[in-house]
């Protein structure tokens, strides 16, 4: 049986509580263990990168170290956390002085033995759409979304670089494989401004609202996103006239179209709550409201 | 005896047959009583095309021949070549224009274009059943060249020329050859070099058996014409003594006179001619100049801040000249790394409007000024520059980012344009070849024809022609010389026979038409009484023929009375 | 439309050589092509824009640049990094006017970003991650702003998922070892006043 190191981050365990529930139980269906790196620390985020470049390495640093001993790859679901981590890991394996800068300021010596994969890189390159498509129970037919990467888990693309930094295909194919209607739209990897979402609010409005509006040009019905601060973000700061598009988590569709029962607990932690889209397109009884 | 003329009239696709009844104007054709053979074709100057004429030729034996297709500029060669393999004498094949002249103008009345269409070909039969059988004009050749101009096109001109085993007279006014090139401290892209290959270059002219140099020379005349010029040549200082004129003889001319730096004091709102801190690039070069010390001219202190402005006085119609300079964004580039090699904690700013460097490696060397030596690009016109306190302080603004932007300079360079060389326009009238709006020279065609004027056997090579680097002067000036070489390789000149020509018995050496003719191809034959026509001069114009008052001048194959039978056959109705 | 008067360029490099050490690039590189403004979500609100800012930063105004809001505007997203043909990271860039601005004490444009960062620091710093309860709540009080996004807020501390109580790291001393061994954040070099947990 596969296992993989798990890194939630901060974000899984408040505002993208989801988020966890959903790549826990998804996982636990695929017969892929996660265990969770024990006492892992938050990546310092943009906070860090923005007052300190050695801090916004070496706080990730300390979680390749706790990787590196468990032996085991590390899932991180989080777009930043997983951007931070790929950032220190790109760093380490750049030159040496800088490798030696990290460690030390890290207090550890680094081995390129396992390394940081995010959600859609292992749900599509080690699981694989077809091998999903043969496990899908509830086809998610009639359910038009938009595929949304945000920022970072494309770029920059010399330190993400799974999948292609201006037209990534991969979420889209495996939203696919589930029989959702994956529409083709410009906005794939277009900022929400989530990192603003605190400081400069109204930045991060205008940013969603014309996400949403895009989404919805594209005849989209709900977007899906891998980021955590994304999906805060586009469901807090949606505005305008038109009826706000449910956010999910690409793993909550995946759990979905498996056929977990868990999924239902995670539409109510939604502030745009999905369950009229769902019932609307049938993929959720009427009488289950509630 | 009565003519067998073929008559051939092209479809060309649908851009005749569109507004012309071809097969229809082709079956009139046929009852025409000099008409000995009439076929219409979809695409006449086509390889299946040229056939049928030739079968026509030998099935039906022909002497003459009409192509009823598109206008003689475009393929009278083709068709008199033809016809001259099937045994048909090529100044008795001629083309009939219903392309340009009828279908193209007349696409809705296809009646009205089909009668005009043959009209037009019934005077084109007339004028071949009156075409003589002409032999091209053969004319003596003197295999040498005159170059005019010792700078690098100049030299490389000569050397290839001479390389071909022709002799190569080269004129210098100055007492030295290299030109400007001689002037430069460092050439782009590579820095070294440039006056090493320089100095090889004159090296090699001098040493060259079929080079003659002569410097401190002008030419002061020339007349004859392509394989027979008579270039007239002083020598000697202009005040010193003066040296008797002398004439040579040439058959061809390659024109590379250069170019002049622009007067700077034409530029005074950057301080052009009244601060002595501001220098043209030209200037820059000499301060630049190996083993020197690189000093300011007001003071001699060492500049650590210079500034370049790009476009000073070119691309401005309206205060200095229209044209692109073409080749100083290079040399900005070049002088501002020069500059940095020679006073590292320098810093360098160069002002421009766009930076225009297509050349191979070019616009990789602009970036290394950026990036390696730090250059620093502000894109905008400086609107002015002041002495302040020892210093310049040069406004100008950056219109990338809307920024007003003061710099407080040791030294500015003003990127100024060439001009064509003292003395361009006259020496153009000399040798008959136009200067344009500018004064650089013109050459014959601006794309397909870059470095042969209108006068046949004048060639031009580098700046005389406009403003261009190094690499692109050498390239045209091979060119040139290619040109004189392709011209002495005829064993003697071959020139079209449908010249003037003169009834002797009529002409009564009034010498009206020496007067009237423009290519000075008439004049008085030095014996007898008559006029006489210099064939190789002849363009065949027909001035001569209209001014003559005794009707004694005819142009071949376009006399009088084979031009008015040719109008009888337009159907007019007769009242005028 | 020429903006704020003259700018006088001075000879002196330091800023950008400071800010290219920091960023490990070259500003110098960009010749100017826009394509990171073209591209850049929050453009429209910046008074510079991605590109004015390297130009700037090539003329060396620090007065100008240090103290503008732009360079809190950024949101990081990368786009002019994955775009620019000279391959300058301008999110990079930004970063380190950022910290240029914070280690010289210089008045920041937003204050509210700046005191957000803090805040996450200090909270990384002593809890190992972050906590939305506290970074929140320290946030408005801090900068006065108590009733934005009250309501989401609300609704999230309802849907557990503000956690009142804070997860905390166990090896707590080693997170403090490692901040210190890293250059330390601004808030203490800055002298600002450092909010309570």
């Amino acid at each position: 049986m596969t296992a993989y190191s798990y890194y939630p981050g901060c974000s899984l365990h408040s505002t993208g509580r989801e988020f966890d529930a959903s790549v826990t139980a998804v996982f636990r269906a695929l017969k892929i263990d996660l265990v969770e790196l024990e006492d892992w620390n938050c990546c310092g985020a943009s906070s860090a990168h923005s007052v300190d470049r050695d801090l916004s390495l070496a706080l990730p640093a300390r979680n390749l170290a706790l990787a590196q001993a468990a032996g085991r790859d590390v899932i991180m679901p989080c777009a930043a956390c997983y951007n931070r981590h790929r950032t220190a890991e790109h760093e380490l394996q750049s030159t040496a002085e800088r490798r030696r800068r990290i460690e030390a300021t890290a207090d550890f010596e680094y081995r390129p033995s396992v390394h940081v994969r995010a959600l859609i890189e292992v749900l599509y390159d080690t699981v694989g759409p077809q091998a999903l498509r043969e496990l899908v129970v509830r086809d998610l037919r009639g359910l038009p979304v938009v595929a949304y990467y945000g920022c970072l888990l494309v770029r920059p693309p010399q330190v993400t670089g799974f999948d292609h930094a201006e037209h990534p295909t991969k979420m889209g194919e495996l939203l696919g494989a589930l029989g959702a209607e994956a529409r083709p739209w410009g906005d794939a990897t277009e900022c929400c401004g989530g990192g603003l979402t605190l400081t400069q609010p109204n930045v991060a409005r205008r940013l969603v609202t014309r996400l949403a509006e895009r989404a919805r040009e594209a005849g989209a019905q709900a977007i899906v996103t891998s980021c955590p601060l994304c999906q805060v973000n586009l469901e807090m700061r949606q505005s305008g006239r038109a009826e706000r598009l449910p956010i999910f988590y690409i793993s909550e569709l995946v759990g979905l179209a498996l056929g977990l029962e868990e999924s239902k607990a995670w539409w109510r932690m939604h502030l745009i709550d999905p369950r009229p889209l769902l019932r609307g397109v049938g993929l959720m009884a009427r009488q289950a409201a509630g | 005896m009565k003519s067998r003329i073929g008559v051939f009239v092209c479809h060309c696709g649908h851009n005749i047959a569109s507004s012309v009844d071809v097969p229809g104007l082709a079956e009139t054709l046929r009852r025409h009583p000099d008409v000995a053979f009439a076929a219409d074709y979809k695409y006449m100057c086509s390889d299946p095309g040229q056939q049928l004429i030739r079968q026509a030729i030998a099935d039906h034996r022909l002497d003459g021949v009409v192509v009823a297709a598109c206008s003689p500029a475009m393929h009278e060669t083709t068709f008199r070549r033809t016809a001259e393999g099937a045994g048909v004498n090529p100044y008795r094949c001629e083309c009939a224009n219903i392309r340009e002249q009828v279908s193209w103008v007349h696409q809705h009345d296809q009646p009205a274009a089909t009668a005009k269409a043959g009209d037009i070909v019934r005077s084109i039969v007339e004028r071949v059943r009156q075409d003589e059988c002409l032999e091209p004009l053969t004319l003596a050749l003197t295999r040498r060249c005159v170059v005019i101009g010792g700078g690098i096109a100049g030299m490389q001109a000569a050397l290839d020329v001479a390389g071909a085993g022709y002799p190569v007279v080269l004129i210098e006014r100055q007492s030295a050859l290299g030109g400007r090139m001689a002037q430069l401290s460092g050439t782009y892209l590579t820095l070294e070099g440039g006056s090493e290959r320089l100095a090889q270059m004159i090296a090699a002219i001098e040493r060259h058996a079929n080079i003659q140099v002569l410097t401190e020379a002008e030419v002061t005349a020339c007349s004859g014409y392509v394989g027979n010029f008579q270039v007239e040549v002083r020598t000697g200082r202009p005040g010193g003594a003066e040296v008797t004129p002398f004439t040579l003889d040439a058959g061809a001319i390659v024109v590379a006179t250069g170019w002049d730096p622009y007067d700077l004091s034409r530029l005074p709102e950057v301080g052009g001619g009244l601060l002595p801190d501001v220098v043209s690039t030209l200037d820059f070069e000499r301060m630049l100049a190996p083993g020197g010390r690189l000093a300011r001219p007001s003071d001699g202190v060492v500049p650590r801040q210079v500034v370049f402005i790009h476009c000073a006085g070119s691309r401005d119609p309206e205060h200095g000249v229209p044209y692109c300079s073409k080749t100083c964004c290079m040399v900005v580039a070049k002088q501002a790394m020069m500059f940095r090699q020679r006073v590292p904690e320098g810093q360098a700013y160069a002002f421009y409007i766009d930076l225009r460097t297509a050349g191979k490696g070019y616009e990789e060397y602009v970036r290394r000024s950026a990036e390696e030596h730090g250059v620093l690009y502000l894109r905008g016109k400086v609107s002015a520059v002041a002495a302040e306190n020892g210093r310049l302080r040069v406004s100008g603004a950056d219109t990338l980012s809307d920024l007003a932007v003061d710099i407080l300079a040791d030294l500015v360079v003003l990127a100024t344009p060439m001009v064509p060389a003292d003395g361009a326009v006259p020496l153009g009238q000399t040798l008959h070849i136009s200067t344009d709006a500018d004064g650089f020279f013109n050459e014959a065609h601006p794309k397909l024809r870059p470095v042969e004027t209108l006068t046949a056997g004048v060639y031009l090579a580098g700046t005389c022609q406009g403003p261009r680097d190094i690499p692109e002067t050498l390239a045209q000036a091979s060119g040139a010389a290619a040109k004189v070489m392709q011209l002495f390789s005829h064993a003697e000149m071959t020139q079209s026979p449908t010249v003037a020509a003169v009834v002797e018995d009529l002409c009564a050496a009034c010498a009206t038409c020496v007067g009237t003719c423009p290519y000075g191809a008439r004049s008085l034959h030095p014996v007898r009484a008559v006029a006489v026509v210099n064939p190789a001069l002849c363009q065949g114009c027909g001035a001569c023929v209209v001014a003559c008052p005794n009707k004694a001048c005819f142009v071949r194959n376009w006399r009088p009375t084979q031009v008015m039978a040719m109008l009888d056959q337009v159907g007019w109705s007769g009242d005028l | 439309m020429l903006i704020d008067g003259r700018v006088d360029v001075k000879p002196d490099n330091s800023l950008m050589h400071r800010v290219n050490a920091r960023a490990e690039q070259q500003v110098e590189l960009c010749y100017h092509c826009h394509k990171c403004t073209a591209g850049c979500p929050v453009a429209q609100e910046m008074r510079f824009g991605p590109d004015q800012v390297l130009l700037l930063v090539q003329l060396n105004q620090q007065d100008r640049l240090l103290s503008s809001r732009d360079i809190w505007l950024c949101a990081g997203c990368e786009a002019c990094a994955t775009r620019c043909p000279n391959e300058i990271d301008i999110a990079r860039v930004m970063d380190a006017l950022r910290q240029v601005a914070l280690a010289e004490g210089v008045r920041p444009a937003d204050t509210s970003s700046v005191k957000f960062h803090r805040l996450f620091l200090f909270l990384v710093e002593h809890l190992g991650r972050m906590n939305e309860a506290g970074l929140l709540g320290a946030h408005k009080l801090w900068t006065g702003n108590l009733l934005a996004d009250l309501g989401s807020g609300a609704v999230m501390v309802a849907k557990g998922k503000i956690p009142l109580v804070p997860h905390v790291l166990r090896d707590r001393a080693g997170m403090r070892r490692l901040f210190s061994r890293s250059l330390h954040p601004a808030a203490a070099d800055s002298g600002a006043e450092e909010p309570g947990p």
